[in-house]
């Protein structure tokens, strides 16, 4: 399955994936802790750069990746310039674009598996304590394998639907789509369970 | 236990499924899209627990980088953009609607499915929504409230065809819909 992380290796993407997070956990709190438009452009012009030193492509690419942003951009503008409160808005718009483009960021330069990693050692204090995290850790297995099968299950449902009516398929595929994502869990369940289920190995 | 743990995996394999779908368009311009939807059905077909487990488990996989969320989009800037309110509130959402599809056994299921999706859908699902939308937004909640109002129609129309298609189920295949197991 293609995911976020942009696959033009940068620097950051080198770095520890628990380092990154936790910089932009710090980086976010205090974003959210001022209002001064000027430290926040400050931000805003912080995070180009560190677009910036990926190359050109990959700065087109975290800008693309703002685009959710627009409607709320223009919203913020109308408003603000409607109700002369400039500074409070120039100062909530650089903080939006500041926080999201940073934990674009984090998210196009770590590897999916180092994500996983990283999940799995702050759920170590689980496994200390007795807890199991497999159950956990095989959904997230599950979900990455079943999303493109049901994806494809929905295509072939509509394919079906068009060969039979003239009209667009709509939500009455979504019953069946989810009649069969109940099917592909059952049989999964049944599959797991003879091959001894969900005891961590070694456990019999 | 391998059974609650592939219904919830698959679960959220639909509400990433239910997004690829392409979005309807409401009369006035608003785009509707089918995921929110996957989240009503969470709770009216899977029940209360396991039915917001299935959408936490979804929001983990955004988070952790892949672009599940309709339109592509997913990783961590979803969750510190304006519209992180509805997210946190998707599991919460699919709790409310599970629990009163799981204790609220008299009429119709398909009423009984769109009024809880309303109510956790709708209701629960803006509460956290708006809060969310004025913390990003430094607006009044009023303001915010204001700011997603013409979003309700498309979700009444969602909610009632979540019900409908839980009825459904439920008279074709009553085993499946586990909330009234």
């Amino acid at each position: 399955m293609i995911s976020l992380t942009c696959p033009v290796e940068t620097w950051a993407h080198r770095r520890p994936a628990g380092l990154k997070l936790a910089a932009l956990s710090l980086a976010t709190a205090l974003l959210f802790a001022t209002d001064r438009p000027a430290i926040l452009g400050a931000a805003v012009l912080g995070v180009a750069a560190l677009y910036l030193s990926g190359g050109a492509g990959f700065f087109r690419a975290g800008l693309s990746n703002l685009r959710l942003l627009w409607p709320f951009l223009v919203l913020i503008a109308l408003w603000h310039g409607l109700s002369g409160q400039i500074a409070a808005g120039l100062a909530v718009a650089l903080r939006l674009v500041a926080a999201l483009a940073l934990a674009n960021f984090v998210t196009m330069t770590t590897r999916l598996s180092d994500m996983i990693e990283v999940l799995s050692l702050l759920l170590a204090p689980f496994r200390r304590l007795g807890l199991s995290t497999r159950a956990l850790e095989l959904s997230i297995a599950l979900v990455i394998r079943f999303t493109p099968s049901i994806a494809d299950k929905g295509r072939l449902l509509g394919l079906s639907w068009r060969a039979r009516s003239p009209r667009r398929p709509g939500w009455r595929i979504v019953m069946p789509m989810a009649a069969l994502a109940i099917d592909d869990a059952e049989q999964v369940a049944e599959a797991l369970r003879a091959r001894g289920g969900l005891e961590p190995p070694g456990a019999r | 236990m391998e059974r609650n743990i592939t219904l919830i995996a698959l679960f959220a394999a639909l509400i990433a499924g239910l997004g690829l779908i392409p979005k309807l368009t409401l009369a006035f311009g608003v785009p509707i899209s089918a995921q929110s939807m996957g989240v009503m059905l969470c709770g009216t077909i899977l029940g209360a627990r396991r039915g917001a487990l299935a959408v936490l488990l979804f929001l983990a996989l955004v988070a952790l980088g892949l672009p599940l969320l309709a339109g592509g989009r997913g990783g961590l800037g979803v969750f510190a953009g304006p519209t992180v309110g509805f997210l946190v509130g998707w599991p919460v959402a699919a709790f409310v609607t599970g629990l009163i599809v799981e204790r609220w056994r008299a009429g119709a299921l398909a009423l009984t499915a769109s009024v809880a999706s309303v109510i956790g859908g709708i209701a629960v699902l803006y509460a956290f929504g708006v809060a969310g939308m004025a913390i990003m937004l430094d607006k009044t909640l009023v303001e915010s409230a204001l700011l997603v109002t013409i979003f309700i129609p498309g979700d009444v129309i969602k909610a009632v065809l979540a019900g409908l298609i839980t009825a459904t189920l439920a008279r074709t295949r009553p085993a499946s819909v586990l909330s009234r197991g």
